[in-house]
């Protein structure tokens, strides 16, 4: 039976139990990177020192043994998703790569002169630069679709902008800057009735419940296992399998053929058409283990804590004074974005560090919101399942501070 | 208000800094440096002058006069226009040859101040001082 217990759950992160600047860790930037636990690190360790090899072609024991540990993360990670099979889940280094691999390879074999691209304008970088590079080789134009002062997709005005030249939408299910959670669903439903495909950026909510890519319909999934207490370098696309078999391969090299004549080449078959190279096959046994750890948890217990968590950091920062929240969503993860009328935010991320609270500030890689704002940035804190009430109270304690020092 | 490395030098920062034991006096003292800074003229917050960082902007105007090299610079965050008044006491009123002399490595790092000048995208410094290095190698 699975069960939710936060200083038991915190104690499988060694990483929180350090001290910083003299003060004990309080560690809330989360939606930039997750903290890795045990069963990760060991996972990643005992795969070096047991079973390295490289995959797929060896004719030995330990190659037998590294394919099957990889193959298996695989087959796990389409059971996380609820893909319909394994061949439908491409590894990549990770959320950017994914959207990428879609811009270049799907955009590049299905874009042309006057066609449209739809994304968020609060949107990543990450979901509007790889789309700007491929519609401008190709005539198309990327469009945002209006967000209103609360941080949420004006869905009017995105209605609006469907018509039949509309041939991708780009989301995140996730804002990374302001925690809002979109609703894909209907974005999906409503851009597939004019022949859109859909692209949900998950890189900041796959770490906060358990998805579900069949039931959402969506075209393409995109991931990271940093984000979801996995290794760095290591991401996931998930794509129906319609879409990925007519697309062309992404990068040329070994593993992604079938034959290689100078005659010509012939791809190899899903997922390993878009898999040039040696891949990271480490990355892919400490996702495994990342997914293993998530459904080892009582997720919707997790739920609940980070969302009592936010609760109480909005209630003391309002009780505060001098701070103002960034993005009132009414639908929000665990993502706390504010500023302060009295200094910059970097200012205040830096006071906090010194107090041993470490957060985010800066526009977070989605300047056309903030520039919609009309702020330089905000101060980011973010919370997973591993933080405590106690860490909202140094947080604040910390902010109580920094008001002092810098007003 | 002061101008930094003729009434305040890059010794009486070490000085003075040295001489505080918790980090609370410390960013006190660098935040009331920067308040110390004079505001660059809105004519010099040109984009040529503007050196960007990731979370927050620096301006830097420089001029040679005498053949000595004279900066202003400015922030729209406190600490780094503190950090700001720091490094033009290092550098305000030498020659060329002086400034590209000065280790402000050595000095961040007397100052416990080094990581602040070594994040290269956070703050704009890192870029600034390599602006202020690039200005004088070219004024030899």
């Amino acid at each position: 039976m699975n069960h939710f217990d936060v200083g038991e759950l915190r104690s499988q992160f060694p990483i929180l139990q350090q001290r910083v600047n003299g003060q004990p860790l309080v560690y809330l930037d989360n939606a930039a990177t997750t903290q890795k636990p045990d069963s990760v690190i060991d996972a990643i360790a005992n795969y070096y020192r047991n079973d390295n090899a490289n995959v797929h072609r060896g004719a030995h024991a330990l190659s037998d043994r590294a394919t099957e540990v990889f193959e298996s993360a695989r087959q796990k990670v389409a059971e996380f998703i609820s893909a319909s099979s394994k061949d439908e889940v491409l590894w990549t280094r990770g959320t950017t790569e994914s959207i990428n691999l879609v811009a270049s390879s799907w955009g590049g074999q299905n874009l042309s002169a006057g066609d449209r691209i739809l994304v968020s304008a609060m949107e990543h970088h990450a979901n509007i630069v790889p789309w700007q590079m491929v519609a401008e080789k190709h005539g198309a134009r990327v469009e945002p679709i209006p967000v209103d002062a609360d941080g949420s997709i004006n869905m009017a005005a995105f209605v609006s902008l469907l018509d039949e030249r509309v041939k991708m939408v780009a989301v995140g299910h996730v804002s990374n800057a302001l925690g809002s959670i979109n609703p894909v669903s209907e974005i999906i439903s409503l851009a597939h009735g004019v022949g859109a495909r859909v692209l949900i950026d998950a890189a900041q909510s796959i770490a906060h419940w358990p998805v579900n890519v069949a039931e959402l319909n969506c075209d393409f999934y995109a991931f990271s296992a940093h984000k979801m207490f996995g290794p760095t370098g290591m991401g996931v696309l998930y794509g129906k399998r319609e879409c990925l078999e007519s697309m062309p391969p992404y990068q040329g090299g070994g593993e992604m053929i079938e034959t290689v004549s100078f005659a010509g080449t012939t791809f190899n078959k899903l997922p390993y058409k878009f898999e040039a190279g040696t891949p990271n096959i480490a990355g892919a046994v400490g996702l495994a283990a990342a997914v293993e750890f998530l459904q080892g948890i009582d997720r919707t217990a997790a739920d609940q804590h980070e969302t009592q968590l936010l609760a109480r950091a909005e209630q003391e920062l309002d009780a505060l004074g001098g701070y103002q929240i960034v993005g009132k969503a009414s639908q929000r993860v665990a993502v706390l974005s504010f500023i302060g009328d009295f200094a910059h935010p970097q200012d205040i991320g830096m006071i906090l560090d010194k107090q041993g609270v470490a957060v985010r500030t800066g526009n977070h890689c989605a300047q056309p919101i903030m520039d919609q704002f009309g702020i330089p940035g905000t101060v980011r804190a973010s919370f997973s399942l591993y933080n405590t009430v106690e860490d909202v109270d140094r947080l604040i304690a910390g902010l109580a501070k920094a008001k002092m020092f810098l007003a | 208000m002061t101008e930094f490395g003729v009434d305040v030098s890059a010794e009486d920062i070490i000085d003075t800094l040295g001489f505080f034991d918790d980090w609370e006096d410390r960013y006190k003292y660098i935040i009331d440096l920067g308040k110390e800074l004079p505001a660059l003229p809105e004519s010099a917050r040109t984009e040529q002058n503007l050196v960007r960082g990731c979370q927050s902007q620096v301006w830097l105007d420089s001029s040679l006069k005498q053949g000595k090299m004279y900066f202003g610079a400015d922030s729209d965050a406190f600490i780094v226009k503190g950090l700001l008044a720091i490094v033009l006491a290092a550098y305000n009123g030498k020659t060329p040859t002086e400034v590209n002399a000065f280790d402000i490595d050595a000095y961040f790092n007397d100052l416990s101040l080094l990581s602040h000048l070594s994040s290269t995208r956070g703050n704009g410094l890192k870029s600034m001082v390599e602006r202020i290095q690039a200005e004088a190698t070219e004024a030899l």
